[in-house]
């Protein structure tokens, strides 16, 4: 009897309790509950591009009122289309991050007609309006003055003038990375030469391996890459005592004497934006972009063998970048094959569209496409 | 003793018998394996189900993904009645594909279904060309055909690669380097609104029946039945052995093929490196699943497009990582392979039982399930 | 100045075709142990990547690597028994449980690995052959692993055993003609089972090479095949274990000439230079085969051949 009367007891004041403390928690009260989901085209944990989105997505998990659904290993196939659905028909998602940039067109775009209500916020796709679903946004960081401040960096610390950048495939992302750590390099030494090897596809660990040690046979004393996960270069360069430049996240636990310095994303801050304007019923962001300024976009802290003087001016540039006013990508520009791609007196801003279309590798990259 | 027609269910059961254990014994072991691994199993299997089949939404999902595996599965099952084993679907579906991505691009505006054939034709070409090669090469050269349709898939995905990210490339197709998008009049759709699944499941079923019809009923397919069965008979009975096995090898293909066809125009859109995605090598497990049974390829390619709808479930409600269905989906094969052991005994034990319960055995039962593997 | 620059390069070259190469020696030697069995098992793929997980987590746990490569060994014995078990089962396709055996493979090392993409564990050693330059490069491409010579001296003991031991002769009269061995009272499936575990032990040591020494680490896209060319690899050396390390050289110098040539500029179809070991193998078979015979030095008993 008296034990029937305490648990009841219990259950009141923890009702009691709970009823209390609703309406002093102005987060819940303003805001409706909201589940999120995620997709990934790898594995959650590559020390890459897939990781530094969960990681990002652990954070927005905890943010008030928000749950979060995964899904990782999801291939650009009818799969992704039919993940994306059971995400809002079996966990009631009403916002949908797809992280893939292959995801977007067609997939993203078809279940995007079919879910009016919900919103997709795709990672790298380039929404345009009239062309695709008002619920179907685009956002995407730019990295590139991330691997800039790499290059400039760089640029200080090679004594062979040689730097070397293992690349997954030509396409506009990875050139713009390329050309951009280049441009930053010869903002140092006008000298310096940048060899660029192509794997082929995104995740190729020995090949990689293979790249990082045939680039640093051929001279290259500094390196970075544009591949899903750089842990397997970054290694295979310490190992030969050769310096490296980070991407997609920080690989400085892994070269405590080599990392120089590296561009990592901040996926939190459009996950943010996304997830608030949809839990406070705010139009949809249809095109989002955003660099250091903007908080999409960090590096990392100078690893120990960077000199004060490519700190100073690496800082130097940064707060330029971080002011909005510096411009990496401006006329004359030639390619690397003499033709000037962008032509004097031009400078494209980061927002520029035709930035996002680079088809050119810019002088001073070795490198054919 | 017993009723007959408790007789005359059990020999129609028995066939069924191993593949009935094998799941059984698969369900066991993965429930198993979770518990080990301190996972919770209990909720697992529930799930499994609810994800592949508990909904109209479930079997959307799994309906979808099944379509190109009962494809991919015949290019190993039509040469398989004439004793070869190909395993090179994913070659011939690739280059199907892209074949259908170019035929647009290469012929003059016509309206939707003569393009729409004329996609297909090309991509049953494509497929039937390449796996008839592994053929050819086998019956003129003595290649292996198992070793040379692997080779041969390897260089087709090489060759794939290099046309849609190098010279068929879409200029204007950016971060994802793709063929030309197809015009949206020769895409694909589903089927309907309240049926979301696109035509290939339609196209895929049709195949295995008409397959089915083919290698049961026709006189090829009988005659396919003596050249599968011994190297040596067909040619005293003077059967064009060569020709016979290069169709097998050319159908099958360009099944794969037209699966390729229509990953392009009812999902993709174009020809782009997302074509690379295991449909081939998931079609050889389904056909041996199957026991190279046209119509058994339909029932085994659903099931394993259930597992892989049922995937998302198991990460999302209980956590476990994308490798859970991998497991279950070698677990299951690996079963279904192991107890087909058994089928030899079933076949004495119909015979018993045929004996023994049934007065008047029927004169056709005793081949329906003699489709040897 | 040139003339050294070549010299270093092919040096480069022969370096990068022993590191790429050494798996793809370790698997192909156990696949060709396991085919003069009369058996052929694709699933070494899936073992190659469970070994490679084993080895990563032992080593990483116990801090020794070559506890790791044992490891690695151990469970690719495993699951090579399981093959030949099962298969020794009346109607069961080798070459059917060897795609089913790579997706449970693949799968147990994906789920079990997990906990292991993270952390760093122990590498393997290297022995620096290139003391005495001054060359970087050169003391570089000089670092061989423990793990290629222990390769080397097991072809050439392969090489021996399968040809002056009774166990080698007992191996390929099983694998040449079972009703012989029968008659002369050995049992195939037991020396076929002994034989594929044999096998996936070795494949699972070249597993561990892959994770514990090049490239060196722990993920989900670590193998890129490696398992599957193996298979074509031991074609491509006709059963000759001394072949399959010549094979398995060439086929890892042609992994590695692609990025080389483009580090010097020469960086057109890496696709279609990826594809060169399976045109090779391809154009070897159609050279060499001829409709009215099997391959020379095929064993008889081989799936392939029947």
């Amino acid at each position: 009897m008296s034990h029937i009367n305490r648990r009841n007891f219990i259950k009141a004041a923890g009702l009691l309790g709970a009823a209390a403390a609703l309406p002093f928690n102005p987060l819940r009260a303003a805001q409706k509950e909201i589940t999120v989901g995620f997709l990934y085209v790898g594995a959650r944990d590559d020390f890459g591009y897939n990781q530094s989105h969960a990681e990002a997505a652990a954070l927005v998990k905890k943010m008030p009122g928000v749950t979060v659904v995964e899904q990782e290993n999801v291939p650009e196939t009818v799969a992704v289309q039919r993940a994306m659905e059971a995400m809002i028909r079996q966990d009631g998602a009403s916002l949908i991050f797809p992280t893939s940039f292959g995801y977007f067109d067609p997939h993203v775009l078809k279940v995007a007609q079919r879910f009016s209500d919900t919103r997709f916020a795709h990672c790298g796709g380039l929404w345009e309006k009239g062309k695709h679903p008002m619920n179907v946004g685009s956002f995407f960081g730019y990295i590139d003055e991330g691997q800039y401040l790499n290059g400039v960096v760089a640029g200080h610390m090679s004594k062979s003038a040689k730097l070397g950048f293992v690349a997954a495939k030509p396409i506009p992302q990875v050139l713009r990375n390329i050309n951009a750590f280049t441009l930053g390099a010869r903002s140092v030494n006008p000298d310096i030469t940048t060899s660029v090897i192509f794997t082929g596809d995104w995740s190729m660990p020995v090949k990689e391996a293979e790249a990082t040690n045939s680039l640093i046979d051929s001279g290259c004393d500094v390196i970075t890459c544009h591949v899903d996960g750089p842990k397997v270069l970054v290694e295979t360069a310490e190992k030969r005592g050769v310096m490296t430049c980070g991407y997609h996240a920080s690989q400085a636990a892994l070269a405590p004497e080599g990392y120089l310095t590296g561009a990592e994303w901040n996926w939190v801050t459009p996950y943010q934006e996304h997830v608030k304007a949809a839990m406070n019923g705010e139009p949809m962001i249809n095109f989002l972009r955003g660099g250091l300024k903007e908080g999409f976009v960090k590096t990392s802290p100078y690893g120990p063998a960077v000199s004060a003087e490519a700190k100073k001016n690496a800082d130097a540039v940064k707060a330029k970048m971080l002011s909005g006013d510096y411009v990496i990508f401006g006329g004359p520009l030639k390619n690397n094959r003499g033709e000037v791609v962008i032509a004097d007196g031009t400078d494209y801003k980061q927002t520029a569209v035709e930035l996002e279309r680079m088809d050119y590798l810019v002088e001073g990259v070795r490198g054919q496409l | 003793m017993l009723k007959p027609w408790l007789g005359r269910a059990a020999v129609l059961a028995l066939p069924a018998l191993p593949t009935l254990l094998a799941m059984l014994t698969t369900a066991v072991l993965f429930i198993l394996f979770l518990l080990i691994q301190e996972q919770p199993a209990w909720q697992a299997g529930p799930l499994v189900f609810e994800g592949a089949f508990g909904s109209m939404f479930a079997w959307e999902n799994t309906l979808m993904r099944a379509a190109p595996l009962m494809l991919t599965a015949l290019c190993v099952a039509l040469p398989a009645r004439a004793g070869l084993i190909i395993i090179g679907g994913e070659g011939a579906l690739v280059l199907g594909g892209l074949a259908a991505a170019v035929t647009p691009l290469w012929l003059p505006a016509l309206p939707a279904w003569p393009m729409l054939i004329a996609m297909g034709v090309a991509a049953m070409l494509a497929g039937g060309l390449w796996i008839g090669l592994s053929g050819w090469l086998r019956q003129k050269r003595g290649v292996n055909e198992t070793i040379g349709s692997l080779l041969l898939s390897y260089i087709a995905l090489a060759i794939f690669r290099h046309l849609v990210e190098g010279p068929l490339r879409d200029p204007n197709s950016l971060n994802k380097p793709s063929t030309p998008p197809l015009d949206s009049g020769y895409q694909i759709g589903v089927i309907s609104d309240s049926f979301y699944v696109h035509w290939g499941l339609v196209a895929g079923v049709v195949a295995c029946v008409l397959a089915w019809v083919f290698v049961r009923y026709s006189v090829v397919g009988f005659s396919l039945r003596i050249v599968g069965g011994n190297p040596r008979t067909p040619r005293m009975l003077g059967l064009p052995v060569d020709r016979l096995v290069l169709l097998t090898c050319v159908l099958g293909g360009a099944a794969a093929g037209l699966a390729g066809m229509y990953e392009v125009s009812a999902v993709q859109g174009s020809a782009n490196t997302a074509l690379i995605s295991g449909y081939g090598t998931a079609g050889i497990l389904v056909a041996f699943a199957a026991r190279h049974h046209p119509l058994g390829i339909i029932v085994c390619a659903i099931l394993l497009g259930g597992l892989e709808a049922s995937g998302g479930l198991l990460q999302r409600r209980l956590g476990l990582p994308d490798a859970t269905t991998l497991i279950l989906q070698g677990i299951l094969f690996i079963n279904l392979l192991a107890w087909e052991a058994l089928s030899r005994r079933t076949l004495d034990w119909r015979l018993w039982l045929r004996g023994h319960w049934i007065a008047a055995p029927s004169s056709r039962a005793g081949t329906t399930e003699v489709s040897h593997g | 100045m040139a003339e050294t620059d070549l010299s270093i390069f092919l040096l480069a070259l022969l370096a990068g075709a022993i590191r790429v190469g050494t798996p793809f020696l370790f698997v192909s030697l156990g696949e060709c142990l396991t085919e003069k069995g009369g058996r052929i098992n694709l699933g070494l793929e899936g073992i190659l990547v469970t070994g490679a997980m084993t080895g990563y987590a032992v080593s990483y746990l116990s801090g020794s690597p070559w506890l790791g490569v044992f490891a690695a060994g151990l469970s690719g014995l495993a699951l090579g028994l399981v093959h030949g078990v099962i298969c020794s089962l009346p109607r069961v396709n080798d070459i059917a449980f060897g795609i089913a055996l790579i997706l449970f493979g693949t799968g147990l090392a994906f789920f079990l690995g997990k906990d292991f993409i993270q952390p760093s564990a122990p590498m393997l050693p290297s022995i620096p052959l290139g003391f005495w330059s001054d060359d970087t490069r050169v003391r570089s491409a000089l670092n061989v692993n423990v793990l290629f010579f222990i390769g080397v001296a097991l072809a050439f003991v392969l090489h021996w055993g399968l040809r002056g031991t009774r166990w080698g002769l007992v191996l390929r009269l099983v694998g040449d003609h079972e009703d012989s061995a029968q008659a002369l009272g050995y049992r195939a499936a037991g020396v076929r089972i002994l034989a594929t575990g044999v096998g996936g032990f070795l494949a699972g040591v070249g597993g561990a090479y892959l994770s514990l020494y090049y490239p060196g680490s722990w993920n989900e896209g670590l193998s890129s095949g490696q398992g599957l060319m193996a298979v074509a690899l031991v074609i491509f050396a006709r059963w000759q274990p001394i072949n399959c390390l010549w094979a398995a050289l060439l086929f890892g110098a042609a992994g590695a000439v692609g990025p080389a040539l483009q580090a010097i500029g020469i960086g057109w179809g890496y696709y279609l230079f990826n594809a060169i070991p399976y045109v090779l193998t391809l154009a070897v078979m159609v050279i060499t085969c001829r409709p009215d015979r099997t391959l020379s030095g095929a064993p008889g008993e081989l799936s392939l051949n029947r």
